[in-house]
């Protein structure tokens, strides 16, 4: 049945442009400066992937490019991310200016090219004001439907230092997505650096928990409430006891945060979602077992991390999802979490295959 | 009902919490100003002793960073999980908006823009008869 049904992939990657790639999306000054820096020949990678390693490149994919890929799966629309390490910059300004040039890039070197790709604003939390300035520069291109964070900051997500940023996401109805990484500055773990990469990769999730419970402590969805959160290569598992932790710990400390005025798996509900890969219940018992914990599959949203090795064999839905769920998983859930997709063309083509968003 | 004389009304400050036995039943006894309520001394959530809470307020608010407190002194904080009980009704407060009844008066709801909880304690009825503190409880449950 699933193989009829349109599919959103939220959570597709796109290969990072070189640095000498971006120099005709720069002013003068930044081409002089990466020019006579030698700046251009930096990878300016983020490690967690290298490109040929092979947990990057999932064999299901092999010998495909990135519109082969989305007929691999039937893919619909996918809303691709382009990870790149400019975001670590410490100069802000050779930051902003390389990101907007990546996010340039993005538009003309892929958007453009591929009907069925949607980008991602990809912005530092650094620098909130130069991060304002770019989704005001590209929200009015609607094929752009989310602005992309990485989730490892120096300072926590709920946090009002962001807020700008999700003021300017919930104005233009762009939905605020973070994907797992960080800037190699800031520990994955709450308590310290690991030693190896291995920590560091299972760390990935627990970061996801921190920023669902700041985002909703903090007050995010009271102050924006039009905004919707989408956690990128975050895992689900781990949702059933932080959501839990929440409520219980809520109940007994309501009076300092008195703007929670429901539980917050209430004030969470329909506001958060969560891509499917990395699935990590380990077996279809598992996975229905979290998704009876966390009371259905509204906040579940398909996705391949295309080109990443998180799935083997045919499909990157895994086993153990009711028949039920899949048109929304595969494309009505993605129609709530992003706003702009409800007047995508792609969308409109596809017309009753589509669960309506609510 | 019979009337049980629990307390003397010039030895029980303001704000204070007693627990009282009465008729083999254990009360949690709060004086606030002139009025006096007494709840059944049994969180109804998960079994604590309710005279060992502190009276507090409740807090509510429009968005983050606003806080405009209320009821002040009328929430017992159950000490074992903090939930808050309204002295005046013993309803918890700690629960979805969803569960709100409109059993309350306008004065018992004051400042009552806040989620009313499934749990509640039970109330006991209490008078204040010249100096004493009088409360009524049914017939069976003196024992």
């Amino acid at each position: 049945m699933s193989g009829h049904l349109f599919r959103i992939d939220a959570d597709f990657h796109l290969p990072q442009v070189a640095i000498s790639d971006l120099l005709p999306y720069l002013n003068e000054h930044w081409r002089q400066q990466l020019i006579e820096r030698e700046i251009t020949s930096s990878p300016f990678r983020l490690t967690s992937y290298p490109p040929n390693s092979p947990l990057t490149l999932n064999p299901a994919y092999e010998g495909l490019d990135v519109s082969g890929a989305l007929d691999r799966f039937g893919t619909g629309i996918a809303i691709a991310s382009m990870l790149h390490g400019v975001v670590a910059l410490h100069n802000p300004d050779m930051r902003a200016a390389l990101m907007s040039a990546v996010n340039d890039h993005v538009a003309k070197a892929w958007l453009d090219n591929e009907p069925r790709l949607r980008g991602s604003i990809y912005v530092s939390g650094d620098d909130p004001a130069a991060s304002v300035a770019e989704i005001e520069r590209l929200a009015g291109d609607k094929r752009f439907v989310q602005v992309l964070m990485l989730a490892m900051q120096e300072i926590h997500h709920g946090n009002r230092h962001y807020w700008p940023i999700y003021e300017a996401c919930q104005k233009h109805g762009l939905a605020l997505a973070i994907h797992a990484g960080g800037l190699y500055r800031v520990p994955p773990s709450v308590s310290g650096w690991p030693s190896y990469q291995f920590e560091d990769y299972v760390m990935q999730s627990m970061v996801f928990e921190n920023i669902l419970t700041g985002l909703a402590g903090e007050g995010v969805f009271q102050k924006f409430p039009d905004l919707k959160v989408v956690f990128l290569e975050s895992g689900f598992a781990w949702l059933p006891t932080t959501i839990w932790r929440n409520d219980k710990t809520w109940r007994g400390v309501r009076q300092e945060v008195p703007w929670l005025d429901r539980k917050p798996s209430e004030i969470l509900a329909g506001r958060v979602f969560v891509t499917l890969q990395p699935c990590d219940p380990p077996g279809p018992d598992e996975l229905r077992q979290t998704i009876k914990h966390i009371g259905g599959t509204d906040m579940l949203l398909y996705s391949s991390d295309y080109p990443h090795r998180q799935f083997t064999g045919d499909d990157p839905l895994p086993e153990g999802l009711s028949e039920d769920a899949l048109v929304g998983i595969l494309a009505g859930n993605a129609l709530r979490a992003y706003p702009r997709l409800a007047d995508d063309p792609v969308v409109r083509r596809a017309g009753e295959t589509l669960e309506a968003p609510a | 009902m019979t009337r049980y004389v629990v307390a003397e009304v010039a030895e029980f400050p303001d704000k204070g919490i007693r627990r009282i036995e009465v008729a083999g039943r254990e009360l949690c006894l709060i004086r606030l100003g002139d009025e006096f309520f007494a709840l059944m001394d049994v969180c109804p959530h998960g079994g604590a002793k309710l005279s060992a809470g502190r009276l507090s307020g409740t807090v509510e608010s429009e968005g983050p960073g606003d806080y405009r407190p209320c009821r002040t002194s009328e929430m017992l904080k159950c000490p074992w999980h903090g939930w808050e009980y309204d002295v005046r009704t013993g309803q918890s407060w700690s629960d979805p908006k969803s569960t709100r009844t409109r059993a309350y008066s306008a004065e018992a709801i004051a400042g009552g823009e806040l989620a009313k909880g499934p749990y509640v304690a039970d109330t006991v009825p209490v008078e204040v008869d010249g100096n004493y503190v009088v409360v009524n409880l049914p017939v069976s449950a003196a024992r």
